[in-house]
């Protein structure tokens, strides 16, 4: 128990341990280093999938219930092995390809989608040493590779060989290539005021004041941009359902779609929990606050915080157009990044830091 | 450059480069191009990585392939049926373009050859980031401005292109 506290020590230990198992039987280092990868990527993959499902039923259960319904409660109590019903139903469905659809490309880019959400659980921080690696760029990393995935969003939607697919993916790439300018805006000042991008120390300047406290402007553009990176509603133009079948998604089923999906809800807990570190003080209490639970505890609560905030953005706004999109993105938010850098840059003078 | 992980890691990512760079210039669906060519400036922010670059080769994805490949791709999209069939990449220039090519290799190989490399066994690679942001604000700051300042003319540019002309 003490050890769920001071995770810090608990790596220590379990690196130690390791090492001296491989003293004893002679195994070489390289081995040990392999098989920690492997077992690190086992661990992520199968918290991705747990936490799809969850935030799945999640969604369903917040939506019927902001709309006066029950959602699913057949399967389990109150319909809690519905995803996991859902789950087997999506993996044994037969794999369809479309006649005109690009082959190679059809079948590659759910997984350009999927690995790059799965990447950038690297330098989430967990708990205090519970990482898997604290690059010294971790913010740049992050947003490096969660550019990625937009590749396989407009691949997938030309590949289809589809009008509403290809609409779909040119809606994507205009839209994220708006909104990653807003969103690296809104995080500039952050990185200014903990003076790195290495999530450990962003983690720890916060010890005294969470910097939603400094930069109240900073952590709603970040959630606005942070919804459009997602394509969520009310941003979901790329897969709006009504005008587009599905979107970009509209000709691919079974474990092809359930990849599209988890890549969905992994990137969705990813931003939820870059706006935990960056602007809710991460694994650390409320200052001040005479409560002490586990930090993987703090994280989590602060992390499924924001995705609720998220999901009910979702029920209570409707669409935007694709123009009123565009104008929303270019000439509010990257003006009001521009103001907040710009007011933090002055405070920061003022104060000479 | 030490060890054999090392080594072995350099040729894979290398080979990655030069093969999706060689299917760049011969594939004949310009959608696949522009992928291959995505490949390529990956296999290129890895080699950055091996040089213990992290800082130029995560801005690299960020920018070339996250926004670059992606206005490409949109712009392929937006041609009007560009993308649907396929059309020969190569046009009747073959020899002046060989003889430019060459010249740049040349050029290249000069370069490389002569530059006398300040090679360090043990590469610095704490708060890298801040060096290049203090380095490109103090030192360098002319052609960073000028940069900026050439980056401008070609947005306006574009702007003026791309703005309907009004009728009287």
């Amino acid at each position: 128990m003490e050890l769920l506290f001071n995770t810090q020590e608990l790596i220590t230990r379990i690196g130690i341990f390791l090492e001296g198992f491989c003293w004893n039987y002679n195994i070489p280092f390289f081995v040990l280093t392999i098989v920690i990868m492997l077992v690190v990527a086992g661990i992520i993959a199968g918290f991705v999938a747990i936490n799809t499902m969850m935030l799945v039923l999640a969604e369903r259960k917040v939506a019927a219930h902001m709309q006066d319904r029950l959602g699913p409660m057949r399967v389990g109590f109150h319909g809690i092995l519905q995803t996991v019903a859902d789950a087997i139903k999506l993996v044994l469905k037969e794999n369809l390809m479309p006649q005109v659809a690009d082959k190679v490309m059809f079948f590659l880019a759910p997984i350009i989608v999927f690995v790059p959400a799965m990447m950038a659980y690297v330098v989430i921080p967990w708990s205090p040493g519970v990482i898997v690696r604290d690059l010294n760029i971790g913010l740049l990393y992050l947003l490096g590779v969660s550019s990625i995935g937009t590749i396989g969003i407009i691949m997938a939607g030309w590949a289809s060989g589809n009008k509403y697919s290809l609409l779909g993916g040119m809606r994507s790439a205009a839209q994220v290539v708006s909104y990653e300018v807003a969103m690296i805006l809104s995080l500039l000042g952050v990185i200014m005021l903990a003076g790195s991008l290495k999530m450990g120390d962003i983690v720890a300047a916060q010890g005294n004041m969470w910097y939603i406290g400094y930069q109240p402007l900073g952590f709603l553009l970040y959630l606005i941009a942070a919804t459009a990176e997602c394509n969520r509603a009310p941003f979901d133009i790329p897969e709006a359902e009504s005008e587009l079948v599905a979107g970009f998604h509209t000709e691919y089923g079974g474990i092809k779609f359930a990849m599209f999906f988890l890549a969905e809800y992994a990137n969705v807990f990813v931003v939820s929990s870059v706006c935990t570190t960056l602007f809710l003080g991460g694994w650390q209490g409320i200052p001040n606050l005479p409560i002490t639970l586990p930090p993987i505890l703090w994280f989590l609560i602060k992390t499924y915080a924001i995705v609720f905030v998220i999901m009910w953005l979702r029920w209570t706004y409707p669409r935007l157009r694709v123009d009123q999109l565009m104008t929303f993105g270019w000439k509010f938010l990257v003006p009001l990044g521009f103001i907040n850098i710009f007011i933090t840059g002055l405070m920061m003078v003022m104060k000479g830091v | 450059m030490e060890g054999i992980g090392e080594i072995i890691t350099f040729y894979i990512i290398s080979s990655i480069a030069v093969i999706s760079a060689i299917l760049v210039v011969t594939l004949r669906n310009i959608i696949h191009s522009v992928i291959s060519l995505a490949l390529l400036l990956v296999a290129v922010a890895g080699l950055y990585i091996t040089l213990w670059a992290e800082f130029i080769a995560l801005v690299q994805v960020l920018i070339y392939v996250g926004a670059v490949i992606v206005l490409f791709l949109f712009l392929i999209m937006l041609t009007y049926r560009i993308s649907d069939k396929t059309i020969k990449q190569t046009n009747e220039q073959k020899s002046i373009s060989f003889i430019l090519s060459g010249l740049l290799l040349f050029l290249l190989i000069t370069v490389l050859t002569r530059t006398s490399w300040n090679v360090t066994s043990t590469p610095e690679i704490a708060n890298i980031t801040s060096k290049i942001g203090n380095l490109l604000l103090t030192t360098y700051v002319f052609p960073f401005e000028l940069i900026s300042v050439v980056l401008l003319a070609c947005l306006i540019g574009a702007i003026v292109i791309a703005k309907k002309e009004d009728k009287e």
